[in-house]
């Protein structure tokens, strides 16, 4: 340990009066900025119009209003549970647990796309289903499904261009078409998918409606084979398309309060039918369909027999980010895929820590005390 | 007794492989954070790795009781002895703090604990949203403070090496063994 000793004279600054010294320190200096340089560059300080994860957000927000505590997209929604029952099909395809035999209790959420908690349902509205497969002692496996049979976007550079073309104009609260325009013309893509879109009528509730996964992923077998996919869960109910006279003006939450009843009645039921793509077909695509003739397998049953409003600790503080997967299941080359899941991420941090209000969705028997 | 002058072999290989670890990890946390499309591939490299540093510097504060520091020169003045053993405790607090406040948040977000294929680690806080955005702040918040306490760590490093030329450097980073050799200040 240190006597009180006098301060050796190469530790006084002042006393660098060598050109060597000056120099050395100089370098020091300049190495010591640019490793906080790179850092800086790294995070994104110096370029302000990168696109991260925070600022497609923004965009959200700047687009459709901060409403706290609910999700930036999809914020209409209610929580579901049920199980899945595996009929071993899936079980060649991947070595995931879940497409073993046998019967996995799932957790999900119904909602409707769009940043709007409180938006009245409409024939328009994109639905979708959001699940997390729980099995005991194995990997979750989560996934985020639409009731549309493409994605309008190819790239987040081009969801994020959209968000703002799509921006409702003060004066008639509706998209400036002449925003769009140039938008669409930017992205034949887009064009492509939402003409795709727009042919397929939309059914007239969440029970009888298919979730597609859109977005390709890749499965890989026990043998270590790895083949491109995309899945849906199909509706074990017939199609009835929306009808026009359906939306009513005295019940906002109608495809919510229909899906409700039906399951508080009797249980839904959907197949998981998981598309198998060859090797032309498009996995870093997802505004393009793959052919009709592609082999389709049915891996297993889907039965949702409980629903509830969202509250703390269900599917309203759950993340559906859609690569949380299960050994077995990988990403595909999509771009979506990451950027998905950095912007849910994104998104789920704002609202965790964000006062939260009642959702527009109540159920008979939950949510009504807060 | 003679003193010593040089972190030992065991030390110094800890020392360096965690220097590549931790300055990859707070560069792989700060742009997966800013990413979209390089964030998963960044997040499923940050998480193992993380776990990591936890066990690794288990081991190094165990060693570090074991076989304690060389002495700081004896002509070092009083308050840069003070910073230099307070910015080590720092930077140990932070090396436990940040590892285990990743895993807390990534608990309390129910979001799993990959390691790498079917390897999980269980979570070990419960499920609560508000506890995982108190978390997820202090995430970046401890990161950042790493970051600076690395940085003055750096300096001080090449202040020893190439301006006070104390001994100091090369008890951590001569590969050499510096038995024979004498301190200026002594």
């Amino acid at each position: 340990m240190p006597k009180d000793s006098k301060t050796s004279t190469q530790y006084r600054l002042l006393s660098l009066t060598d050109i060597g010294a000056l120099v050395r320190l100089a370098m020091i200096g300049a190495a010591v900025a640019s490793v906080a340089g790179c850092f800086a560059y790294v995070a994104g300080w110096f370029s302000p119009h990168r696109l991260t994860q925070a600022r497609i957000i923004d965009a959200f927000e700047q687009v459709n209003g901060v409403h706290s505590g609910f999700r930036r997209n999809h914020a209409k929604g209610v929580c579901i549970a049920g199980y899945f029952e595996s009929n071993g099909q899936g079980a060649r395809l991947s070595k995931a647990i879940v497409f073993q035999p046998g019967r996995v209790p799932v957790i999900g959420r119904f909602a409707l796309a769009g940043s709007q908690p409180y938006m009245a349902d409409g024939p328009k509205a994109v639905r979708s289903m959001a699940l997390s497969f729980r099995p005991r002692d194995a990997e979750e496996w989560r996934t985020g499904m639409n009731d549309i049979p493409v994605f309008a976007v190819r790239t987040a550079e081009a969801f994020n261009e959209q968000l703002l073309a799509s921006k409702p104009d003060p004066a008639t609260g509706k998209p400036d078409p002449a925003k769009m325009k140039p938008f669409l013309a930017a992205h034949p893509e887009t064009a492509r998918a939402i003409q795709l879109i727009n042919a397929k009528p939309f059914s007239s509730g969440f029970a009888n409606a298919t979730y597609n996964s859109l977005d390709a992923f890749r499965f890989v077998n026990a043998a270590g084979a790895s083949m491109p996919v995309r899945w849906s869960m199909v509706t074990a109910e017939p199609f009835e398309p929306e009808a026009p006279d359906q939306a009513t003006a005295q019940d906002k939450n109608y495809l919510f309060d229909a899906l409700i009843a039906r399951i508080e009645r009797v249980p839904l039921q959907w197949h998981l039918v998981v598309t198998i793509g060859q090797p032309a077909d498009p996995t870093n695509d997802a505004t393009i369909p793959w052919p009709e003739d592609r082999e389709h397998v049915d891996v297993g049953a889907l039965t949702i027999d409980h629903i509830e409003s969202e509250a703390p600790g269900n599917c309203r503080d759950v993340n559906f980010d859609p690569l949380v997967l299960p050994f077995g299941i990988a990403p595909s080359d999509d771009p979506l895929l990451s950027a998905r899941s950095a912007a849910y991420s994104q998104s789920f941090t704002r609202r965790a820590g964000e006062k939260k209000e009642p959702s527009a969705v109540r159920t008979p028997g939950t949510g009504m005390g807060e | 007794m003679a003193q010593r002058l040089q972190f030992t072999m065991f030390s110094r290989i800890l020392h360096w492989t965690m220097a590549v670890l931790i300055i990859a990890m707070l560069f792989i946390g700060v742009g997966m954070v800013a990413s979209l499309s390089d964030y998963h591939w960044l997040v499923s490299i940050h998480k193992p790795l993380g776990i990591l540093i936890l066990v690794l510097v288990a081991i190094r504060l165990v060693n570090r009781l074991l076989n304690p520091a060389p002495c700081l020169p004896d002509g070092m003045p009083a308050w840069q002895r003070f910073v230099a053993h307070t910015s080590h405790v720092v930077l140990y607090a932070l090396m436990f703090a940040l590892p285990l406040v990743g895993w807390g948040m990534l608990s309390a977000a129910r979001y799993p604990i990959i390691l790498y294929g079917p390897l999980q680690l269980p979570p070990i806080l419960p499920h609560d949203a508000v506890l995982y955005a108190m978390l997820r702040t202090a995430h970046t918040v401890l990161a950042l403070l790493l970051f600076a306490t690395f940085i003055a760590h750096f300096s001080a490093a090449l202040m020893h090496a190439l301006i006070y030329r104390d001994g100091v450097f090369p008890s951590m980073a001569s590969w050499k063994s510096l038995a024979g050799i004498r301190r200026r200040s002594e």
